[in-house]
């Protein structure tokens, strides 16, 4: 049965939604049979469009809506929001 | 942020004479040099650095369009050339398809923000269909210049 769900998330990534963040948001939505997007002030994206996701020039820090709509809508926001809130560009380890 | 922001202009390409990935790369960044943007002597570094991004995966978004990026030390403000292909390269991109449009991005280290910004712009120019054809299409530099001046003034998106 088909859901919508919506959440709000902050982005974590340091650089904001680049390339690369952009890049893993649209694989990790490949999973998911939802169609999911993502909101930013009067912008949307739809997450499998890397230039899409790239238009909303989101930031650090920058507020987003996460919108799922699909029989997995509760799965791909869980998925997806955990993406959202890491920080890519991070160093790695020691 | 505008293309007249950070695209150098006399560093825009209209015809790569490459077939290649790396020599795309290098002519951009030949470009840039000859432009007065860089010194000579950090052409290598600048093409190596640019290469090894590709390595994490490649900046061939699909749609013949390529964005080719790094960071550098010694620049204060982003960089951009902008070069076009005709017989487009194989640039390993998500889809598959040639690149025949090429946004080279030099980034302060510690300036995400502008790359975050001109990246926003390409995108969203990029997305207007027929922006794309005519940049595709150009014959010349002009061309393009002009092309990039009449997104500026917010023709196509």
């Amino acid at each position: 049965m088909s859901e919508v769900r919506t959440r709000t998330i902050i982005v974590a990534n340091r650089q904001g939604l680049h390339l690369r963040p952009a890049y893993a948001l649209a694989e990790l939505a490949k999973r998911f049979r939802s169609r999911i997007r993502l909101v930013k002030e009067d912008r949307e994206a739809n997450v499998s469009s890397l230039l899409d996701v790239m238009t909303l020039g989101a930031a650090c820090g920058a507020r987003l809506s996460l919108v799922a709509e699909g029989d997995d809508a509760e799965l791909a926001i869980e998925a997806l929001a955990a993406l959202l809130e890491k920080d890519f560009d991070a160093p790695e380890g020691p | 942020m505008k293309f007249a922001d950070f695209v150098c202009r006399p560093a825009i390409r209209a015809q790569l004479l490459t077939d290649h990935k790396e020599g795309a790369i290098r002519e951009m960044v030949k470009a840039l040099v000859e432009a007065g943007e860089f010194a000579r002597d950090e052409e290598e570094s600048i093409v190596k650095a640019v290469m090894k991004r590709e390595e994490l995966g490649s900046t061939g978004i699909g749609r013949g369009i390529a964005v080719p990026h790094t960071k550098h030390p010694r620049v204060s403000r982003l960089v951009g050339a902008v070069a076009v292909s005709n017989d487009g390269i194989d640039f390993n991109s998500l889809d598959g398809e040639k690149v025949q449009l090429f946004f080279l991005l030099v980034s302060p280290l510690d300036l995400p923000g502008d790359h975050l910004r001109a990246l926003e712009n390409i995108s969203r120019q990029l997305r207007n269909d027929t922006f794309c054809r005519f940049l595709k299409n150009a014959k010349s530099a002009a061309d393009i210049q002009q092309l990039l001046d009449d997104a500026d003034r917010g023709q196509f998106a």
